[in-house]
């Protein structure tokens, strides 16, 4: 579904990412890990194109993704939570869900603004597709808060209930347990394997390496911007290159 | 006390059109960042091209709604030149906008010529508390009451109008989920094309306009906006009838000559106030 060849990016001559190659599964759960400076950001960047790659490609159902803007890689259906990709200010819980439903849209802007029948119709649509993104996440009953008077953890819900609006094929979750506490980390934790399990493809950046080895169903493992395994989790987490390069303590922990 | 109320009645008027020009400003700048400084040289195209369109006997109604139409396209045109070009940064873009409003000076003198043109409004008057009141001056502040709430509707309620908020609140975010930001962009500029169309069409028939009178609408309209921080339209409004009524005032008691000084310290004021919660605004 997504394949991702020899990708390269550099900036001032150090590479953040270098020869990276991936494929990722439709219905996979795919994790990657790696320590700080890994690349791991740079990676997702380049996924959701707010970086362009010095070489390589990326190609995601059939279509290859490099030269596409970011707005329209959303309507080709991938769908992206991110620590960047904050909530919208000064609207409700649902309307921030409604925003993520843009992806799926057809009406034009002439329409909408005369409010058009058809219009009308794909606005309630839109609606019904949040009211059920927001029930999927379990937030029913803040949909009329407004976003940014939500606990952290809710709000991380939100970006994820924004993300589903849109009907994504592929859904990126990029260090979506950072800045939670545990109990809303467990949440979270249980809310992507939910939807693991509902046939979603999801691929998960985190750095909560425990977090990652439970859930994924393949990881690959970046340091210094290259893949140095990739492999179930048990396979990564008897790799010697990755306990040598970062993990030692952390895998062994995460083991028992 | 009749003097008193005539000038109040008149500085709603001009306030008015300050706030419609300053609602433009706010909404190219809420969704682009971008100082559109063609805003003036809009009002004076809607002005115009409404007594041209009138000269063609083409009956009234009609002509305005089409004028504030055609300044619409002219506010997108100005948008393509301005922000056409992805990753145009906002200063630059400012810089463009001004070479916008230079260039249709030399447009407005090589149409229209140089002398002021007051395209036919609603004659007549009517008395109200005593005071005799022009029906265009009331008319405007009509028309521009419906263009506010029409606005407030528009970002409060439509879908359109949501997504072009969330692209003015967080363009990564909006991209990611497939807004186009840059034809938010647009539409803004659309839409700042007709406010400002529609400000020079409503008070042209009172207040002559010529090539020159984008500066003064422009000023007027970017320190209502201001008083607003560039991103609330119901402080712009404010700020406009504030800035029309003591404008009218200082003209009024003290001479006309004072006017223009009396907005820019009104400027000057608010800037210097607001200064901190402007630039906090630019910080997120």
């Amino acid at each position: 579904m997504l394949s991702i060849t020899a990708l390269s990016r550099s900036y001032g001559g150090v590479f953040a990412v270098r020869d990276v190659s991936l494929v990722v599964g439709q219905g996979e759960l795919r994790g990657i890990i790696g320590p700080n400076g890994a690349g791991k950001s740079t990676l997702m960047n380049l996924i959701s194109g707010q970086t362009q790659p010095l070489r390589g490609s990326i190609h995601f159902d059939g279509a290859r993704l490099e030269r596409i803007p970011t707005h329209r890689r959303a309507r080709l259906g991938i769908a992206i939570v991110f620590q960047g990709a904050r909530l919208f200010r000064g609207m409700t819980v649902l309307e921030n869900v409604m925003v993520g439903a843009t992806s799926i849209t057809q009406s034009g802007a002439f329409a909408a603004a005369l409010r058009l029948p058809a219009q009308r119709r794909e606005e309630h649509h839109i609606r019904e597709r949040a009211v059920a993104a927001l029930a999927r996440v379990g937030l029913s009953d803040w949909a009329d808060r407004p976003a940014d008077s939500l606990p952290l953890g809710q709000q991380r819900r939100v970006q994820v209930a924004r993300a589903l609006a849109g009907a994504p094929k592929l859904l990126l979750l990029d260090e979506p347990a950072s800045g939670l506490r545990a109990a809303e980390r467990r949440d979270l934790s249980d809310l992507i394997a939910q939807l693991h399990g509902e046939g979603m493809t999801i691929v998960l950046i985190e750095h909560d390496v425990a977090m990652v080895m439970k859930l994924a169903t393949r990881i690959a493992v970046l340091d210094l911007g290259q893949v140095i395994a990739d492999g179930t989790p048990e396979e990564v987490r008897s790799n010697q290159r990755v306990i040598d390069a970062y993990l030692g303590t952390e895998v062994s922990r995460a083991h028992s | 006390m009749n003097a008193l109320l005539i000038y109040v009645v008149s500085g709603i008027t001009i306030g008015a059109t300050y706030a419609l020009i300053g609602s433009g400003f706010v909404v190219v700048h809420r969704v682009t960042h971008v100082v559109n400084f063609t805003q003036g040289t809009l009002a004076v195209f809607g002005g115009l091209i409404s007594y041209s369109l009138l000269s063609f006997s083409i009956p009234h109604g009609l002509a305005e709604v089409l004028a504030v139409l055609l300044t619409g396209l002219i506010g997108l045109v100005f948008a393509f030149v301005t922000i056409g070009k992805r990753g145009t940064p906002p200063l630059t873009a400012l810089l463009i906008t001004l070479g916008l409003s230079i260039l249709s000076e030399g447009i407005f003198v090589t149409i229209w010529g140089q002398a002021p043109i007051a395209p036919e409004g609603l004659g007549g008057a009517t008395v109200l508390l005593g005071a005799s009141i022009e029906n265009q001056r009331l008319l405007t502040a009509g028309i521009s009451a419906i263009a506010f709430i029409l606005l407030g509707i528009f970002f409060g309620r439509t879908y359109l109008g949501k997504g072009m908020t969330a692209a003015a609140s967080n363009p990564r975010a909006a991209a990611l989920v497939g807004i186009d930001s840059r034809r938010m962009g647009f539409i803004a500029f659309a839409i700042a094309g007709m406010l400002g169309g529609l400000a020079g069409v409503v008070t042209a028939p009172f207040s002559p306009i010529s090539f020159s009178s984008d500066l003064p609408l422009a000023l007027g309209g970017f320190a209502a906006a201001v008083f607003g921080g560039l991103s609330s339209p119901w402080l712009t409004v404010v700020g406009g009838l504030v800035l029309g009524i003591s404008g009218q005032l200082v003209a009024g008691y003290f001479g006309g000559s004072y006017q223009t000084v009396a907005a820019l310290v009104m400027l000057l004021v608010v800037m210097i106030a607001r200064h901190k919660s402007l630039s906090a605004e630019e910080a997120k």
